[in-house]
């Protein structure tokens, strides 16, 4: 008891019951809104206008890349010619005779110019969506494949089999992947396609998921849960797949999001430094950059236009990473 | 304290002879001759392949070759077979120049990136925050030698506001231009991460407590605050130092910096595999070394780190 | 200014925090006076606006909260209305605060003497360096920090719990303000070093005469520091007055409520009875509402025991030693259970006591086998638990069953309570999908909860309602031993409540054993039928529950029993 004496006597106050009275102790929420992280990302997702802008860019970028026929009829590299010579010639792009086509302007069917080669600006930007988008996708699977499983066993299983994968994860991550890519494409300069130059990016750029998906399941398992599962009597295999790996999962999403719009900047990189996909068989955004870095000075847009397609494209994606991220802070969920 | 410096560097130790072993397989332990695949869609003529293999001693076991390549690069001894230059030289050249870029733009991100990301946090979804996340999310989707090329188009030929190309001798003022280009690959990072970690830190205890002992904005701000957020911030120095590289390739070889990028760039677009490998390996010892330092300048700023595993 | 005058008058103080579904009030006007030098307690549960109530005297509300009514007049002054400059000046040299968590309230990264100093500069105690360090190691001396010179020079985390709550408390008082706001003080800290720091921080405002609101959600240890009581639900104050007064005749039922159902004055009313000699059940109740009652509760437990049953689980010399690796090349061992050893008669409850690192949950841990034991035998039903086999292990699991602590985490996100409940019976493939789905809603029901809580999602509901989730889960494969680490430890006082009779209706109908694990020996009291007193990984005690309570043998149960909140308050009984 306080030794303190007292300074006075606190008049008593009771209030009044109100005509609730005091409710139940421990009443089922009335909410009928099902809620789990999913369903609230989902909501989340639906209201922001960052993801619908983005999502409807990135649907129209993959319907080009399925059907570039739709967009464009003329061939991207077959019909590039550096001056009107034939009267034939001079009728389809409706020049008189002795015109150089080489970075000339827009013409009927020919919106967006020529390049330095004579071809059509506007239908190589077209098609070199498919080869971006490819690579992407294809990157972003391989990293997250191999991120995924070995972050898993090293944060689950710890140990000295955690020791080792991470530092194998160390070494892999001191060498910048497009670094790697360049040595590796440059020595399979003959062989160089999609599958290469895909696994070229991947094989060096999955330390980072790794990592974070590690430090993901170490959060979740020391999650009473986790115990929980372990106690009642399921194997510690089983416990990782049913309860671990769907805990952690968040993060490599927003990673995996962000990771294809790198994936796409690096391939028009490795493209931009001559490493990339041979520019004869391959349309590439990057190729066509790199094509036109003469003429910046006398015909800019040949540079312009290809970089605007890879600009917007990599914005998609990061556009969409950003609002992914916001759905699936648990820190914004919180204050939800 | 001591044992997390030894225990950092022991670690690097590994990572130093892995990933140098890792390149060193990239080349030589790849189906095929790699003398050939050097030369890439060239046809040599058999006295250039016997001198090459001769050169990365193509007789000796694997593991012989891995250490004597090693000590070939560290001492500089690999060189173009075009040019006939040692790579020492040209390193020694050059260094000096990329180091200048890359610390501007280091300074740069640095400035712009904490200060934006600072006001940002602490103002979230105000007039300045968004306007910033949209404009840092514009730089971030340029690749480099786009962001470069538009840079270059608009501010040196357009506006004329900086030379095109950097002059000889690369003065500071030159340097200005390219090291903004290459600031911009981060600097939407350093930003988000600045302002994720203000918000977060804003909300812990003992900003409340130092609110409540009595100290005013103008002290918890700068000393609770800001000085908690760098802890991430460091981190991502150390990420970011292999994006600089790579962007200062690109950068360099657009505005004709006379940096080690440029180098690269140039042996890179001239298929000379034998110097693009030597100047990454160069270029990857020099990461693993910065990792280290900024490691142990986080085991500085969160002194929690210097007791634990 | 006579003592006549208040100190603080808060008067119709309302606050509201902005959430996506607009405006949501926190505190209602709410009104009450403090006197200089007196000690005010403000109870409640959480979500009751306790916190916010003092926290919004000194306008330290999170970003989300403003103050939307009422005025806060200090010393005459209305606070409200002050500039940030002003309001600045009043924190810390007037009115000093003294926040709940001490693991997180002092800077990590900045030494304990820079964050002293500079609270002594920002208040204008000192003025030169030298006078400012002085100051400093003067504050943590009052605190009670030995080597305060030393002490300055480390970091947070080299401190424990304990320490930094003095070292938060010396820098509360530090510039001897008149009013000191303690918000759940100790509520982190062990219940022996709690009753250490509240001492001193009594004889502390004693001697400068500071006054203080006295946050906490335990009526009893309300009851023991503070002179008056303000009892507050939901954002209102429901009844307030004299402490003794309405601990001895609570008028209002919410109060009533809270009085039934605090752990620390049930185990005082039994105590009481027994020294009186007289049955439980000559005990008073407080409240009508049985379910809320805990010395029902210890009722029923008494009734369920019975000293003849044989051992159903029993510790000999178990032993476990952990390697903890420091940041150098060897790793220090640390002995978490050390020779331990104990039987718990089949249907009865075995409470393990102990503060933290007293190795109670670890011993629970090895008991579950979720960690190997390094030496000793542990027996289920006469099987050693750690020579099993694959197989045998499975079949002892699903015997034995735990219930964790933290609601919160004890569920999977992501699965919904259906399949939850459910995972047990899968596991060890019992029955068919019928007969399990008609286990789950037979368990749903001995819980007491809805059917419709089936298809939701743990974070559809309350911290309660996850413990019971837990529970029939632990039930759902008819198990004879439930192991409960700290199974209420995180609940709010009422729900606590309604948990542990819950449970102690499932022991009397399904003859369940029940090893409990707690730090709270009130709640011991309450539940158990044998005490297990564990201290840094060893037993310092064994014995029946009343013996433990009326007749304890060692001096550091002794301390754990008078430590326990309103030890001393005359109860009229």
């Amino acid at each position: 008891m306080s030794s303190k004496n007292p300074v006075r006597k606190a008049p008593r106050f009771v209030a009044e019951v109100d005509e609730g009275g005091l409710g139940a102790v421990d009443a089922v929420r009335v909410s009928d809104r099902k809620s789990n992280l999913w369903l609230d990302a989902w909501r989340d997702l639906r209201g922001r206008w960052m993801f619908w802008v983005s999502a409807v860019v990135i649907l129209f970028i993959v319907f080009v890349a399925v059907f570039p026929g739709v967009f464009t009829s003329a061939p991207p590299n077959d019909n590039c010619i550096l001056t009107v010579q034939t009267q034939a010639q001079a009728e389809e792009f409706g020049v008189p005779v002795g015109t150089r086509i080489s970075n000339h302007g827009p013409l009927p069917g020919h919106p967006l110019g020529f390049t330095k080669q004579g071809c059509d600006v506007f239908s190589r930007i077209v098609h070199g969506t498919g080869t971006s988008l490819s690579v992407g996708i294809i990157v972003t699977l391989i990293v997250a494949v191999m991120g995924i499983v070995i972050g898993a066993f090293a944060g689950y299983f710890g140990g000295w089999l955690d020791s080792f994968l991470m530092r194998i994860g160390d070494i892999f991550f001191a060498i910048p992947y497009i670094l790697a890519a360049v040595v590796i494409m440059s020595m399979f300069l003959r062989e160089r396609n999609i599958f290469i130059i895909s696994l070229a990016i991947g094989f060096f750029a999955w330390p980072a998921t790794a990592r974070i998906l590690r430090s993901e399941v170490l959060r979740v398992k020391q999650l009473d849960y986790v115990m929980a599962s372990e106690a009642i009597g399921v194997s510690k295999f089983r416990t990782m797949f049913t309860h671990v790996m769907p805990n952690s999962i968040a993060p490599v999403i927003i990673i995996s999001t962000v990771g294809l719009a790198a994936a796409i900047t690096a391939e028009a990189t490795l493209s931009f430094l001559g490493v990339g996909l041979p520019a004869n068989v391959f349309m590439s955004w990057g190729n066509d950059i790199s094509a036109a870095q003469g003429s910046l000075r006398t015909a800019p847009q040949t540079l312009i236009y290809p970089s605007i397609a890879l600009s917007v494209t990599v914005l998609a994606f990061i556009m969409l990473g950003e609002t992914v991220r916001d759905a699936l802070d648990p820190k914004a969920r919180a204050a939800r | 304290m001591i044992w997390y410096i030894a225990r950092r560097l022991l670690q690097g130790i590994p990572v130093f002879f892995g990933s140098t072993f890792i390149i060193f397989s990239m080349v030589f332990a790849m189906p095929g001759n790699p003398v050939l695949r050097m030369f890439g869609d060239r046809t040599p003529s058999p006295e250039q392949i016997a001198a090459l293999e001769a050169k990365f001693h193509l007789d000796q076991p694997f593991l012989t070759r891995y250490f004597l390549y090693l000590g070939d690069v560290l001492q500089g001894d690999l060189g173009t077979t075009y040019a006939g230059q040692s790579v020492n030289e040209i390193l020694a050249r050059t260094f000096p120049t990329t180091l200048r870029l890359a610390l501007l733009a280091v300074l740069i991100q640095l400035i712009f990136g904490i200060i934006a990301g600072l006001i940002s946090g602490l103002r979230k979804g105000g007039v300045f925050d968004n306007a910033t996340l949209i404009i840092t999310l514009l730089i971030v989707s340029m690749p480099v030698f786009v962001f470069a090329f538009v840079a270059q188009w608009i501010f040196g030929l357009q506006l004329g506001w900086a030379r095109p190309t950097v002059g000889p001798g690369a003065p500071w003022a030159d340097l200005l231009l390219p090291a903004i280009v290459l600031a911009g690959l981060n600097l939407a990072y350093v930003v988000r991460l600045t302002r994720a970690s203000v918000i977060e830190t804003s909300q812990n205890d003992f900003v409340r407590m130092a609110y409540g002992k009595g100290l005013t904005r103008g002290r918890v701000i700068p000393v609770h605050i800001l000085r908690n957020s760098m802890i991430p911030v460091t981190t991502n120095i150390a990420a970011d130092f292999g994006i600089l590289i790579v962007g200062a390739t690109v950068t360099e070889g657009i505005f004709n910096v006379p940096g080690v990028g440029n180098e690269l760039f140039k042996a890179i677009n001239r298929h000379d595999t034998p110097e693009i490998v030597s100047i990454v390996t160069i270029l990857v010892i020099v990461y693993v070394l910065v990792n280290i330092v900024i490691d142990l300048l986080y085991g500085v700023l969160d002194p929690r780190i210097r007791y634990v595993k | 200014m006579t003592a006549l005058e208040p100190l603080l008058k808060v008067e119709d103080l309302e606050v509201a925090f902005k959430t996506q579904d607009g405006f949501v009030p926190a505190v209602r006007g709410v009104n009450f006076d403090i006197y200089p030098g007196e000690t005010v307690a403000i109870v409640g549960e959480s979500g009751s606006g306790k916190s916010t109530t003092a926290l919004a005297i000194i306008n330290l509300l999170p970003g989300s909260g403003s103050i939307t009514g009422g005025r806060v007049l200090f010393e005459g002054r209305d606070l409200t209305q002050l500039s940030r400059r002003e309001m600045e000046a009043v924190r810390g040299r007037e009115i000093g605060l003294v926040p709940q968590d001490p693991m997180n309230s002092l800077n990590p990264v900045h030494r304990i003497g820079f964050q002293v100093e500079e609270t002594i500069r920002a208040n204008g105690l000192a003025g030169s360096r030298r006078e400012v360090r002085k100051r400093a190691i003067q504050v943590l001396q009052e605190a009670g920090l030995s080597d305060a010179h030393e002490r300055l020079r480390q970091f947070p985390h080299e401190f424990s719990g304990g320490m930094r709550q003095r070292v938060l408390i010396g820098i509360g008082l530090s510039s001897h303000p008149k009013l000191l706001i303690a918000d759940e003080p100790t509520s982190a800290l062990d219940v022996t070093v709690q009753k250490k720091i509240l001492d001193h921080l009594e004889t502390l405002t004693n001697e400068s005469n500071t006054a203080v609101i006295f946050i906490t959600h335990d009526l009893g240890l309300a009851a023991e520091r503070a002179e008056n009581l303000v009892v507050m639900n939901r954002g209102r104050i429901v009844e307030s007055g004299p402490a003794l007064e309405i601990l001895q005749d609570p008028r209002h039922p919410y109060t009533q409520r809270l009085v039934a159902a605090a752990p620390s004055l049930a185990s005082k009313r039994i105590r009481s009875a027994a020294a009186r000699g007289d049955s439980l059940a000559t005990a008073e109740a407080a409240t009508s509402e049985r379910s809320l009652d805990l010395v029902s509760v210890a009722e029923r437990t008494a009734e369920t025991s019975s000293e003849s049953a044989e051992p159903v689980i029993e510790f000999r010399d178990v032993t476990k030693v952990f390697k903890i690796r420091t940041g150098g090349p060897r790793s220090i061992p640390f002995t978490a259970v050390d020779k331990v050893s104990f039987q718990v008669p089949r249907g009865s409850t075995m409470a393990l006591v102990g503060e933290s690192g007293s190795g109670k949950s670890t011993a629970a841990k090895l008991l579950l086998r979720l960690e190997d034991i390094t030496s000793g035998t542990i027996l289920v039903e006469g099987k050693d638990v750690g020579a099993l086999g694959k197989q045998e292990l499975l079949q002892l699991r699903s015997k034995m069953q735990p219930v964790f602590q933290d609601p919160y985490g004890s569920l999977d996100p992501l699965h919904n309570i259906g399949n939850t409940i459910a995972e047990p019976l899968n596991v060890h493939r019992v029955g068919d999908a019928a007969s399990r789905k008609a286990r789950v809603r037979e368990v749903l029901e001995q819980v007491a909860l809805p059917e419709s809580v089936l298809t939701r999602y743990p974070n559809e509901l309350s911290g309660g309602q996850r413990q019971r989730v837990a529970i029939a889960r632990a039930l759902a494969l008819k198990p004879e031993i439930v192991v409960l680490d700290e199974a209420v430890s995180a609940l709010d006082v009422l729900v606590q409540a309604q948990v542990l009779n819950l449970l102690a209706e499932l022991q009397a109908e399904l003859g369940l054993t029940y090893l409990f694990i707690t730090h709270d020996l009130a709640v011991v009291r309450v539940i158990a039928d044998h005490v297990t007193v564990m201290q840094r990984g060893r037993v310092v005690e064994q014995a029946s529950v009343s013996e433990v309570f009326d007749n304890p043998k060692t001096e550091y149960t002794r301390e754990l029993l008078a430590a326990i909140p309103g030890a001393d308050i005359p109860l009229a009984v």
